[in-house]
């Protein structure tokens, strides 16, 4: 990668703040590294701009999950089962005031079903920093404030709902973030290491190996996913603690995942195997891993990331889809694909239909996900046109 | 073209050994053998384990003999003798409960895909004949949220609906009447009014794919000098369209089988389960919840002979369509 020669500029008097201006802004594009060059591309890309905004985020809910809630995830109350999504109110009689209002409840006499009614006479006061349920805070320190709350502590908040439990959706979901989107980046992340070690061999050495390689991964791809999927989940043991079924099923998906990751970082390695850069580095003496990792690895880094970035969605799909049938993760744990499946129920979720919510945090976080990487796709290379 | 399918078939051996020996692994990994489950599951149930019959199964499986020789039981039964086991949950034949199901699940697929060509294909075109026009930014936004969407979601959101609004608790294949009855005219039809719902929801991700894959190709092709050429001969517009470029924008519909069809299979389990279908979909995933894993892995080698199967006939389409690739091998 040699830079190309800075262009001259013809000193004339008049035409020279000009001139100036527009070598400055050729020559910067001339000596621009190329993420520079990348990022300057991807910036043109406005869908792809929004989507990464939402997945940025969605990643810092995720992270900062115990606060953003308004409840800690297993907190419920057996007198709000079902409770039904609440309008929350910004301006009170004498200006800006949050509050939501409270509940009547009937019990129906013959079906001893309780059905909720949004009663206008009682105000349930919210605001900002309320002191809630108190967590420890990624382990380290105990406090009960949250980004939102009910004033007095105990009153009924339920923005998006409630479960069967009483439980909030909304807290569900955010701390169900958490779980689904890591899994995503932690699935992905082993992928990566499978796809770019088996794609670089089968790319870099060819020949048998590269045909041993090819036809493992055709062989991959034939077979539908998901009833291979569910058919190693169901060996997980089941007396498994949450967090080693997590690991299980991070590998699981990744061990059938790489395989486009693979593809990628195998064409990349064959169309570059014959450039001059690559060929100087041999006479020089180079060994092969200081070829791989030096040389060429930081020539094709953004299409890799870009496949990566591609490859999350999948993986939280996966996941989704797992968890819902019951394969996956277990309720302890809260994921969006555990959220769906007290939506499974028909009967429940025409009670209920706000259960489905978690199925449209999914398709936000995929819908964003994807467009990130399509902008990151189409800006991966930015010497081509 | 004949060395070119025989080249083919000859691919396609190594690759069904290699999936039979990963679902005989799927029926492995359970702890414990299939054994241990069965009598342990008699035993919670109170009855007496009879030691003969025991005795009896262990030798019709090979338990007590190394995993190889398992295996080339367990296959060589299937291939030979069309014996896939038997399913202890339901104690039948294992074979019997596939042919039970599979045909619906062939045709739930060959529907969907059927129906995935037949809407993409028009609304392809449309796209791209049409690019930037307000109805080809319609389509590309819902393919971007057909790929989102997960299909059970969907199908959950159809379920729904149709419960609030019409009172059906499921939505399935048959009406009630038809469920257990015997295949007739009226079973047909019946089948035919109630599959467009799954067929829909299986289909969606697929034909968002499809359209676009048609529209960058159809694309590529509307600017070459030939299509100016004949426009500038006076070929009028539609004729020029249907003649040549979307003939060559046609490939990908039978080239993208490879991938439509395991992403078909892969959702019809969880949409089956969803919506109630009697296909394989429901059966694998009961048969994984309760280890009954002769059953859980003939469906699963079953299902994937079924992609590459269909797989193949798409390559010797293509071959068939497209003589480059034809005398690639000649």
């Amino acid at each position: 990668m040699t830079e190309p020669p800075q262009p001259q500029i013809q000193e004339e008097p008049e035409a020279r703040q000009q001139a100036t201006e527009r070598g400055e802004r050729e020559a910067e594009i001339y000596v621009a590294s190329q993420w520079k060059l990348v990022w300057w591309r991807f910036r043109k890309h406005r869908l792809a701009v929004v989507g990464t905004v939402i997945v940025i985020l969605i990643y810092l809910i995720a992270l900062f999950a115990e606060f953003v809630a308004p409840f800690t995830p297993d907190a419920f109350d057996a007198d709000y089962t079902y409770a039904p999504p609440q309008r929350l109110h910004f301006f009170d009689k004498d200006g800006f005031g949050l509050y939501v209002y409270g509940y009547s409840t009937k019990l129906n006499e013959e079906t001893l079903v309780r059905t909720f009614q949004v009663d206008e006479s009682k105000k349930v006061p919210v605001r900002l920093f309320a002191h809630g349920n108190s967590y420890k805070m990624w382990g380290l320190f105990e406090t009960d404030l949250h980004l939102l709350g009910p004033v007095e502590k105990g009153e009924p908040m339920y923005l998006l709902g409630a479960n069967d439990q009483g439980q909030d959706m909304l807290s569900r979901i955010i701390f169900g973030a958490r779980v689904s989107m890591s899994i995503g980046l932690v699935g992905v992340a082993l992928s990566f290491i499978f796809g770019v070690f088996l794609g670089g061999i089968s790319g870099y050495y060819a020949g048998a190996t590269d045909t041993v390689i090819q036809r493992l991964i055709e062989l991959l791809m034939s077979i539908p996913t998901l009833p291979l999927w569910l058919g190693l989940s169901a060996a997980l043991p089941p007396e498994w603690s949450p967090l080693r079924i997590y690991f299980g099923i991070t590998i699981i998906l990744s061990l059938i995942g790489w395989t486009d990751l693979a593809r990628v970082v195998r064409g990349r390695f064959l169309s570059l195997r014959g450039e001059d850069f690559v060929m100087a580095a041999e006479l020089d003496g180079s060994s092969k891993p200081r070829i791989i990792l030096r040389h060429m690895l930081p020539s094709f880094a953004s299409h890799v990331i870009a496949s990566l970035t591609l490859a999350v969605p999948a993986m939280i799909l996966a996941e989704t889809a797992l968890s819902f049938l019951g394969l996956g993760l277990q309720p302890p744990i809260v994921s969006w694909g555990v959220l769906l499946q007290e939506a499974q129920n028909i009967r429940s979720l025409a009670t209920a239909p706000w259960l489905l919510l978690p199925g449209f945090a999914v398709i936000i976080a995929v819908l964003a996900l994807n467009f990130m990487g399509d902008g990151l796709r189409d800006s991966a290379d930015p010497y081509a046109r | 073209m004949i060395k070119y399918i025989a080249r083919r078939v000859l691919y396609m051996i190594p690759t069904l050994i290699l999936i039979s020996m990963i679902s005989f692994a799927i029926i492995q990994l359970p702890p414990g053998d299939f054994l241990t489950t069965l009598v342990a599951q008699m035993s919670a149930q109170g009855e007496s384990v009879d030691r003969s019959q025991i005795v009896t199964l262990e030798a019709r499986y090979g338990l007590d003999q190394p995993f190889y020789v398992q295996y080339w039981k367990w296959i060589s039964n299937i291939v030979l003798h069309g014996d896939f086991g038997e399913s202890f949950e339901w104690n039948r034949p294992v074979s019997e409960l596939l042919l039970e199901r599979l045909p619906l699940t062939i045709a739930l697929a060959g529907g969907t895909l059927l129906f995935t060509w037949a809407v993409s294909l028009p609304v392809g075109i449309y796209s791209a004949v049409r690019q930037y026009s307000i109805g080809d930014y319609v389509i590309t936004f819902l393919g971007f949220l057909g790929i989102a969407i997960p299909n059970f979601l969907l199908a959950l959101v159809i379920a729904y609906i149709s419960y609030k609004y019409f009172g059906q608790s499921v939505v399935g294949l048959f009406s009630p009447e038809y469920v257990d009855a015997e295949w007739n005219l009226g079973k047909v039809l019946d089948l035919l009014a109630h599959i467009w719902v799954p067929v829909f929801v299986l289909g969606a991700a697929g034909m968002a794919g499809v359209i676009r894959i048609v529209r960058a190709n159809l694309l590529d092709e509307l600017h070459k000098p030939y299509v100016v050429t004949a426009r500038s001969k006076g070929v009028p517009e539609r004729r020029l369209l249907v003649k040549y470029p979307v003939r060559v924008a046609l490939n990908p519909f039978v080239s993208t089988v490879g991938w439509v069809l395991p992403l078909l299979l892969s959702g019809e389990v969880i949409v089956a389960q969803v919506l109630g279908l009697q296909t394989t979909g429901p059966l694998l995933l009961r048969a994984l919840l309760s280890q009954d894993m002769y059953l859980a892995g003939s469906i699963i080698l079953m299902i994937s002979v079924l992609t590459v199967i269909g797989t193949l006939i798409s390559d010797i389409l293509l071959a068939w369509l497209d003589p480059r690739i034809r005398y690639q091998y000649q």
